[in-house]
């Protein structure tokens, strides 16, 4: 341990922390250095980082991936991984459980016991997988006790009856049915909490947020903030919330720190970030989010053109808005779903009853038209079926009952449910998707040559010189040089991959493109470039879109129409500025609710969404209740409220009650 | 899980029926019958047939009799403990096989466990130390175990143990229990000979259990629940234990399954080397001959033993798994 005196060094480029040393600070993180050795060569990440934490206040680190961000959190809480470590600098942490002695981390073994004092008892962190953060194997009960038990000298009934009461305390409806569950038994909301409650269990006087709701639906996001803010303010613990969501950022935080390829950019309250950005990368950032109030034919701004490297780099210049004219309502469709229907059986009860067959409906009736040349937006939050109707319309899956009707280049409609052979091969050619993982979506046994020629090859279209032209014509389409054609997949970025993806998409010349979440696993600034190439070539190409997505904000840049899709169904289809200026049903109420806004102006209603959780159904009107009070299924129907705009609610029900 | 144990349990019922009609009909593939080879046998060496004494043997063995006929013969007695009668020793089945059975699941038992104390250990250090020095080392030696054949290790062992220990060269006992009834002398004479075939089996074994070790654990490693756990503050080597360790524990009890009739089989020609008194010379012996009932009851031993085997490692599974005990699989 070491007490602190000399005077910090400052980092470049930082905002700098008190003078004074750790001056009324709970953390100080001063010019610290982390390198990593990757085969020999040390690699520095973090270069000479700055930041301070008071006590009882929510600091964001915000950054891309890969700037550094989850490094500095792994130092302060002493977890590098065995091939990083600290090269420079300082973590001085002042416990005020201890009368503010100052601690420097930095300097500390990671597994020496003072540090493990400090670590889960002092300072703990929640990580962003909920699901692979806790062990599948021991009971989520049996995980928060052992924090309890470790740092204090609580035992046996009285730390399980501590450890229900932090487990209520996070929500849990039943904590002591909860203490005896495993993980997966949990939804994803409620793996969040029970991580919440291990981290909270010692009452630290720092949690550490890393990415805590990135990957929650944005109702159950909303809630865990929530939680957060609440817990945080009960137990006047400071908070370090790392993020790359400047919704989350604003709605949350005091303070922001803006880190950059491992430097610092700029920091302060958030007040002043927001609202006088002063970095060219910060006001970069925050125009490559999409956000609601976008006029019209409003681009976003893709970073990389104005990150700090632009001069060099150069980016794409911003091509001129070529939106096409909203489609007539009267265009004809070139798709149209009609009341399919799939069931999946799930075997209930444990393994060792035996166990029953329950048939789960995971689409339930739903009909949509997509217009040619329109882009349907298609929103829902996981497990709502959304990518189950996108497999039925590729036919990847077949539905149970129902009509899946695409209209080809010759106009004529065919039924894709019912074709067979050299017909559906034909209609698979024109109708094609691109995937939310870019990792996972292509082999990375083939080159970006054979992954660009395989659907040509299939479809035996042209002598391999004309496929080679056609590929090469391709990636110039998605902005990527045809020098790179003899690569393998992994020597690309995300954003490259899905522009591989997407040019794959795109190789077959198909009419039709079902993009399922395209840009979820993407970066806020490389999803900027994506969507702005997608917006382009459905303009130059004259593409038709089905947009699938449980991010509103990028549905609402993309779409023309949108769908809303509850537990099956759609409950709600208009045009894209009705839905959002007009929501009818509570599901896309709370799902609007739930968006955080990186604007100052617009904060989330906590108070509400503590009052309404969630999208569960609890709460709403009867007319919109798909089960009736007996729990027997009520008849349900669309009604048009206003032209184009149409609302899931229980037959017989009128216009005026859809308030 | 006591119904769960009981479905399994019948259905381990079909699966030695129908091994019990493979093996038969392989042994029957194969022409002519154990009477056939002796007889070949005999008049190679020059020495005379008794065509009458075979004649009344195939009668009374049923050798007349229709294959299937003598199917269900033969596994009609497996109920009440009669399992055929070995022409090669003119003696039944059951007291051929009794003693060294015992044996043979004396020494494969014993070679698992020294298998698991060896594994263990090495595996977790050469996971924890990736390519350092003692992993590296400790790898060599593994891949030298796994690499050098068991007969050669066996001869080395034999001899050395001879020359330091003064153990007697072959067998599992002193020669002078061999075929004796089982007394307290015979039993220490047999662990002090165990340990050889015991290593010998076991060095390949335990390479190939080491590199699989580090390997699932190394992954489990790479995991974000052993981040969480270090962040709780735990120790590190008590984080190991609780968490990866226990997960990779996994493979190890689904190995137990097949682990039993590989050491049993892997077995034979270091059994013959060591001229031990386990099954594995007696099953050679056996299908050499076409003593079939000899060879049959044997094969349907082993056939016992896997399915025994597969159900210790589900129901240990099941119980340290929550995942497999709690969740039922979702069907498309």
């Amino acid at each position: 341990m070491q007490t602190q005196t000399k005077p910090k060094p400052q980092g470049r480029g930082a905002a700098s922390p008190d003078a004074r040393p750790n001056g009324g600070n709970l953390l100080t993180v001063s010019g610290l250095r982390i390198a990593f050795d990757l085969q020999g060569e040390p690699h520095e990440v973090v270069k000479g980082a700055s930041l301070r934490i008071r006590p009882g206040s929510v600091v964001a680190l915000v950054g891309e991936s890969g700037s550094g961000k989850s490094v500095i959190s792994q130092a302060i809480m002493g977890i590098l991984p065995r091939n990083g470590s600290i090269t420079g600098g300082e973590i001085a942490f002042s416990d005020p459980a201890r009368d503010g002695e100052v601690t420097d981390i930095a300097s500390l073994p990671q597994s020496s016991e003072l540090m493990r004092r400090i670590r889960g008892g002092r300072i703990s962190i929640i990580f962003q997988e909920p699901m692979t953060s806790l062990s599948p194997v021991h009971t989520i009960g049996n995980q928060i006790e052992e924090a309890l038990v470790l740092h204090t000298d609580i035992r046996g009934a009285a730390a399980r009856a501590e450890t229900e009461q932090m487990l209520e305390r996070v929500g849990f409806p039943n904590p002591h049915r909860a203490y005896d569950m495993y993980p997966f038994e949990l939804s994803g909301g409620l793996r969040q909490r029970a991580m919440i409650a291990m981290a909270l269990i010692c009452r630290p006087a720092l949690l550490i947020a890393d990415e805590p709701s990135t990957a929650l639906d944005v109702t159950v996001q909303a809630q865990v903030l929530a939680l957060l803010k609440d817990l945080q303010a009960e137990l006047g613990m400071a908070m370090l919330l790392i993020t790359h969501d400047l919704g989350v950022v604003a709605n949350v935080a005091d303070e922001v720190v803006v880190i950059y390829h491992g430097e610092i950019m700029e920091a302060g309250p958030v007040e002043d970030i927001f609202r006088k950005p002063q970095h060219p990368y910060l006001k970069a950032l925050l125009a490559a989010v999409p956000h609601f109030d976008m006029q019209p034919g409003e681009r976003l701004v893709s970073l990389r053109a104005s990150g700090p490297d632009a001069a060099t780099k150069g980016g794409k210049p911003a091509k001129p808005e070529k939106k096409p004219a909203e489609p007539a309502p009267s265009a004809p469709a070139i798709l149209r779903v009609e009341n399919i229907v799939k069931s999946y059986s799930i075997k209930k009860g444990s393994f060792f009853s035996g166990g029953s067959q329950e048939s789960v409906r995971v689409v339930d009736d739903v009909s949509f038209e997509i217009a040619h040349g329109e882009c349907l937006g298609l929103v829902g939050e996981s497990g709502c079926g959304k990518t189950t109707v996108s497999k039925m319309i590729t036919r990847a899956v077949t539905p149970d009952s129902g009509r899946v009707t695409y209209a080809g280049a010759s106009g004529k409609p065919v039924e894709l449910t019912a074709l067979e052979g050299e017909a559906l091969k034909t209609a698979r050619s024109d109708i094609q998707m691109i995937f939310q993982d870019p990792f996972g979506s292509l082999n990375p046994r083939m080159t970006v040559m054979e992954i660009l020629r395989e659907p040509l090859a299939i479809h035996g279209i042209g002598g391999r010189a004309e496929q080679v032209h056609r590929i090469t014509e391709l990636m110039r389409q998605v902005g990527l040089d045809p020098r790179y054609l003899s690569r393998y997949p992994h020597s690309f970025s995300g954003g490259q991959r899905q522009r591989i993806g997407i040019a794959r998409a795109l190789a077959l010349d198909p009419r039709l493109i079902i993009c399922d979440e395209p840009v979820s696993a993407l970066d806020v600034s490389v999803q900027a470039q994506i969507l702005n190439l997608l917006k382009d070539l459905q303009a130059d190409l004259g593409l038709t879109y089905l947009f699938i997505s449980h991010n509103l904000a990028v549905v609402d840049y993309m779409a023309d129409r949108i769908a809303v899709m509850w537990k099956g169904r759609l409950v709600e289809v208009a045009q894209r500025s009705t839905l959002f200026r007009n929501p009818r049903h509570p599901y896309t109420r709370a799902l609007l609710d739930a968006v955080p806004y990186p604007d100052l102006d617009r904060p989330l209603d906590f108070e509400g969404i503590r009052q309404r959780p969630g999208g569960d159904g609890t709460g709403w009107a009867d007319i919109y209740r798909p089960l009736g009070s007996d729990g027997a299924a009520a008849q349900m129907q669309f009604l048009e409220v206003e032209p184009g705009h149409s609302v899931l609610v229980r037959a017989g029900t009128s216009a005026s009650e859809v308030a | 899980m006591l119904r769960y144990i009981f479905r399994r349990v019948l259905i381990m019922i079909p699966t030695l029926l129908i091994t019990s009609a493979l093996i038969f009909t392989i042994i029957e593939l194969p022409p002519g019958d154990y009477f056939e080879s002796y007889v070949a046998e005999l008049q190679a060496q020059g020495e005379k047939v008794d065509e009458e004494r075979l004649n009344f043997l195939r009668e009374e063995y049923g050798f007349d009799k229709p294959p299937v006929e003598r199917y269900f013969q033969w596994l009609g007695g497996w109920f009440v403990g009669d399992f055929g009668y070995s022409f090669a020793y003119e003696l039944p089945v059951a007291d051929v096989v009794g003693d060294r059975l015992f044996l043979t699941i004396l020494v494969s038992f014993v070679t698992i466990i020294f298998t698991w104390l060896i594994a263990f250990p090495i595996g977790i250090y050469s996971a924890t130390h990736q390519y350092s020095w003692g992993d590296y080392s400790l790898t060599f030696v593994g891949l030298l175990g796994l690499a050098t054949p068991n007969f050669l290790l066996a001869l080395l062992m034999m001899y050395f143990a001879n020359r330091w220990f003064g153990t007697s060269i072959g067998h599992l006992m002193a020669p002078e229990f061999l075929d004796q009834p089982m007394s307290w002398a015979k039993l220490r004479s047999i662990f002090e000979h165990l340990w050889i075939p015991v290593i010998v089996i076991g060095t390949s074994g335990t390479a190939g259990m080491i590199r699989r070790l580090r390997a699932n654990l190394l992954d489990e490693l790479q995991k974000q629940y052993v981040t969480t756990a270090r962040a709780k503050g735990l120790h590190p080597f008590k984080a190991l234990m609780k968490y990866p360790l226990r997960m990779s524990l996994n493979f190890f009890i689904a190995d137990i399954g097949s682990v039993l009739p590989q050491i049993i089989s892997g077995a034979e020609v270091v059994a013959i080397v060591l001229s031990l008194e386990t099954t594995g010379p007696l099953l050679i012996n056996a299908l050499q001959s076409q003593d079939m009932y000899l060879a049959g009851s044997f094969l349907m031993f082993l056939a016992i033993l896997t399915v025994i085997g597969v159900l210790i490692s589900d129901i240990a599974l099941a119980f340290l798994d929550p995942r497999i005990r709690l969740s039922g699989g979702s069907t498309k």
